[in-house]
């Protein structure tokens, strides 16, 4: 089916439905492969961070500093500077659309504490994260979905977008598969907005959804678009052991501590100033060279996140989904006991490249693609650098889904339609005929599992030459065998099997370049950690990674590009220290 | 442990109508419900159906008669249910394929009561203000995924398919209760028609099947007191 709109969105989460408000005098579709408040927005909890200052001073430099070196240094610094400025309006406009945050005594936005957030460049943890208890993803994504149906927006739902269009220089719509009947539609735009969201489900421990497949980055890829810093991806110190499922920092924000076997608060001998409220990258390194030198609890592989001095109050009023999570999934109960947790992949850093205002630039010269734009965690803007602050991510959402709808309104005043290329909906409608007659006799589960547990062995916290060729190797085979995945459900209504399928393609595209990525980067930088090159090495890698795909299989050409730093002595690279 | 699913499956491509289809798997005390049902899909049987996202309880996407009572299959642990469980699509829903249903009226309603801030003054330049006694008051309903497994419950539901429902009222009860909201007159005549609160008989069924625990029932409650008393600060 053939349908014509001014902007096609592809993703409901808070950065597509931001845009989507933007955009009040265009047609606009927003295509979600879920319903709309199933998106992965949804579990964000500690909360988003602005320097209101509604408890102690703050500054959003103060925000931009953090940011900046968080992201040890691989920030673009003007692109940091949006974010921390933005974000201030971003949450009263939040709170004006109804987005239930916590309050002070007084009634203005309460504020927490967050890891690596600080007063006056780094003296001492600040409270900037504004959040509503511990579900503040939860309250945000409802709150734009409230105002997305106010505002009439017309959804597809259950479409899985297969396709990225391109013609005459532009990009022009999206190809997407309807769940619910199977067929093929064709969604032709002035401009497409890709808010697909992350790949935390590459590795098999993570706190992602099944739903975080990486579609949007695959898509873009095999269209030729680069993906930027891929082999920078977050690792959250304190996922629920096996589980993945996240435990806020939202609870080391109230005070909450991290316990090795041995009983010692193991943080302050590694970042005396921040203690616990250090960076992700660094805490989850901590946490696993804890293990490795033996002093896991009893010698296994996880430690303790320590609530239990916060009290009863504190703990059920400020954190009441993750007590829960701990009671249903580990049965402990976090009052009286400390949690059993480890790292658990989180969030993509890199994605497909975009300018400050959205728009997917591709090459080093930040050359854009007319028409296309992207936001949220499938984009690199590049505000996290090689490592996101907590927080970071819904403020991301909120300031860059906002820029990119109100670029996409001027754009769409300006343009009119390219026309759609010849034979259109063929490379979609190969991929799913392929998939569905294919007799190749391959499990895709089993592909899947293997990925999994690759990338975990080999492409997690801690990383090195070996490993990541091993790494490559595996899906460089894991992709040969995918062309041979053979389906049971061959039919149209609502095939999950199919979609599983399809998505699972992608998530091997997103693997392959993370672990290109990460061979090459021969330093250790934020989330990336080399065990045999431990230095950040700014003369030769202070520069962004491009990627893109090449003519086999699982090859890929690299590029590099400049981080854009601005003329201030404060945000000069430095040595990270908490 | 070794677990028996009894699922009710349904294809409408293939099938006349439901049938009953058993799989014994492999699944540990502490796996999720959804665990085993993933096992089932990627190793047994490829065809069988059902939606799942997050897979902790947030998203609200794998909501399904587990036992008889409507639960998330990612927050009931195989512990929970023993050796032997029986897993349905939720009732009051038109069945699209096994365990999914068609969850596009369930929305209709939802969009009916206005489920938004209406605000007709003027926007401050900060935060508008709000005590935590007043953030209080709401706070049960802002808990809601909109799953559906408090109305796919609800026998009234059952009975009469345009009623609004439970999970519609509650997210019309956090506004109307949200001292910022000046809508709660537009969505309590909604809420007073006759698909409105009064189909309610109070069974409790929403509340036990509430998979974050809001105390439906009690909303609902709260909701017909505003109208018939016309305050809505009367708890």
């Amino acid at each position: 089916m053939y349908q014509k709109f001014d902007v096609v969105i592809v993703g409901a989460g808070g950065a597509g439905l931001m845009a989507a408000m933007q955009l009040p005098n265009a047609s606009v579709a927003v295509l979600s492969k879920v319903y709309p408040t199933r998106s992965h927005t949804g579990a964000a909890q500690g909360g988003v961070a602005a320097a209101l200052g509604n408890l102690e001073e703050d500054h959003w430099k103060w925000h931009m500093y953090d940011t900046v070196k968080g992201g040890d240094y691989l920030v673009d610094q003007p692109a940091a500077e949006i974010l921390a400025r933005d974000a201030i309006d971003a949450i009263y406009e939040l709170e004006h659309r109804g987005l239930p945050f916590n309050r002070t005594p007084d009634g203005r936005i309460d504020q927490r504490r967050f890891g690596g957030h600080t007063r006056n460049y780094g003296e001492a943890p600040v409270r900037r994260s504004c959040y509503a208890a511990d579900r503040t993803g939860h309250m945000l994504l409802q709150t734009m979905y409230q105002n997305a149906i106010k505002n009439q927006v017309r959804f597809f739902n259950e479409f899985l977008a297969l396709d990225l269009l391109i013609n005459e220089g532009r990009v022009c719509g999206v190809v997407a598969l309807e769940i619910r009947t199977g067929e093929i539609h064709t969604f032709h735009a002035k401009a497409v907005l890709f808010a697909t969201g992350g790949y935390g489900r590459a590795w098999r421990v993570t706190s992602n959804a099944f739903a975080c497949m990486g579609d949007g980055m695959a898509i873009a890829y095999r269209r030729g678009i680069p993906l930027e810093d891929m082999e920078m991806y977050q690792f959250h110190p304190t996922g629920l052991y096996k589980v993945g499922v996240l435990l806020s920092e939202g609870a080391r924000g109230e005070g909450a501590r991290l316990l090795n076997g041995k009983g010692e608060y193991f943080m302050e001998r590694y970042m005396p100033t921040l203690k616990d409220l250090a960076p992700r990258d660094i805490v989850s390194r901590c946490i696993i060279k804890e293990i490795k030198e033996g002093r896991g609890v009893n010698g296994e592989d996880y430690v303790y996140l320590d609530l239990r001095h916060l009290g009863e109050k504190v703990i059920t009023e400020k954190l009441p989904d993750i007590t829960e999570f701990a009671r249903n999934y580990l049965g402990v109960e976090p009052i009286r006991e400390p949690v059993p947790i480890q790292p658990t992949a989180h969030y993509a850093m890199g994605g497909i490249p975009t300018d400050n205002d959205g728009r997917v630039v591709i090459d080093s010269k930040w050359t854009p693609l007319p028409g296309f734009y992207a936001a949220g965690e499938v984009a690199c803007v590049s505000v996290h650098g090689a490592n996101r602050l907590g927080t970071n991510s819904l403020v991301d959402l909120i300031v860059f889904g906002r820029r990119a709808g109100k670029h996409m309104a001027r754009f769409i005043a300006e343009n009119d339609h390219v026309p759609l290329p010849p034979h259109h909906e063929d490379f979609a409608r190969e991929m799913v005929d392929h998939l569905l007659t294919s007799k190749g006799g391959e499990s895709a589960a089993r592909i899947r599992n293997e990925l999994q547990g690759e990338m975990l062995e080999n492409v997690f916290v801690e990383r090195q030459e070996k490993g990541l060729q091993h790494a490559m190797d595996t899906i460089a085979g894991l992709q040969e065998a995918y062309k041979k995945v053979q389906l049971q459900d061959k039919g149209k209504t609502f095939n999950t099997e199919l979609v599983e399928a399809i998505e699972l393609g992608f998530l091997l595209d997103c693997a392959a370049a993370t672990v290109h990525g990460a061979l090459a980067r021969k330093e250790s930088r934020g989330a990336h950690y080399r065990l045999d090159y431990p230095e950040r090495d700014d003369v030769n890698w202070l520069k962004h990674t491009l990627i893109y795909k090449g003519d086999g299989t699982c090859e890929a050409r690299l590029d590099y590009k400049d981080v854009i730093l601005i003329d201030d002595p404060i945000f000069k690279p430095k040595e990270r220290k908490y | 442990m070794k677990v028996t699913l009894r699922i009710k499956r349904f294809d409408p491509d293939k099938d006349a109508k439901p049938y009953w289809a058993e799989y014994t798997v492999e699944a540990s005390p502490v796996d999720r419900l959804l665990d085993a049902l993933n096992t089932i899909k990627w190793t047994i049987d490829g065809t069988l159906t059902f939606r799942r996202s997050c897979a902790h309880g947030v998203c609200g996407s794998d909501a399904m008669r587990i036992n008889g009572r409507n639960r998330l299959a990612c927050k009931v642990l195989i512990r929970d249910v023993g050796e032997k469980v029986t897993v349905e699509p939720m009732l009051g829903f038109p069945v699209i394929k096994d365990l999914v249903v068609d969850m596009d009226p369930f929305f209709r309603k939802y969009e009916s009561v206005k489920p938004y801030l209406i605000t007709y003054d003027n926007e401050p330049g900060t935060e508008r203000l709000q005590s935590p006694e007043e953030r209080a008051r709401y706070d049960e309903g802002t808990k809601c995924i909109l799953c559906g497994a408090c109305t796919g419950s609800c026998p009234s539901i059952w009975g009469n398919p345009d009623w609004v429902g439970p999970a519609a009222i509650v997210n019309a009860h956090r506004f109307i209760f949200d001292s910022r909201d000046q809508g709660t007159a537009e969505r309590l005549a909604i809420l007073g028609q006759r698909n409105g609160v009064w189909r309610c008989r109070t069974i409790f069924n929403c509340s036990d099947a509430c998979p974050r625990g809001i105390p439906v029932t009690d909303l609902i409650e709260q909701v017909k007191r505003a109208i018939v008393y016309g305050d809505r600060n009367i708890d």
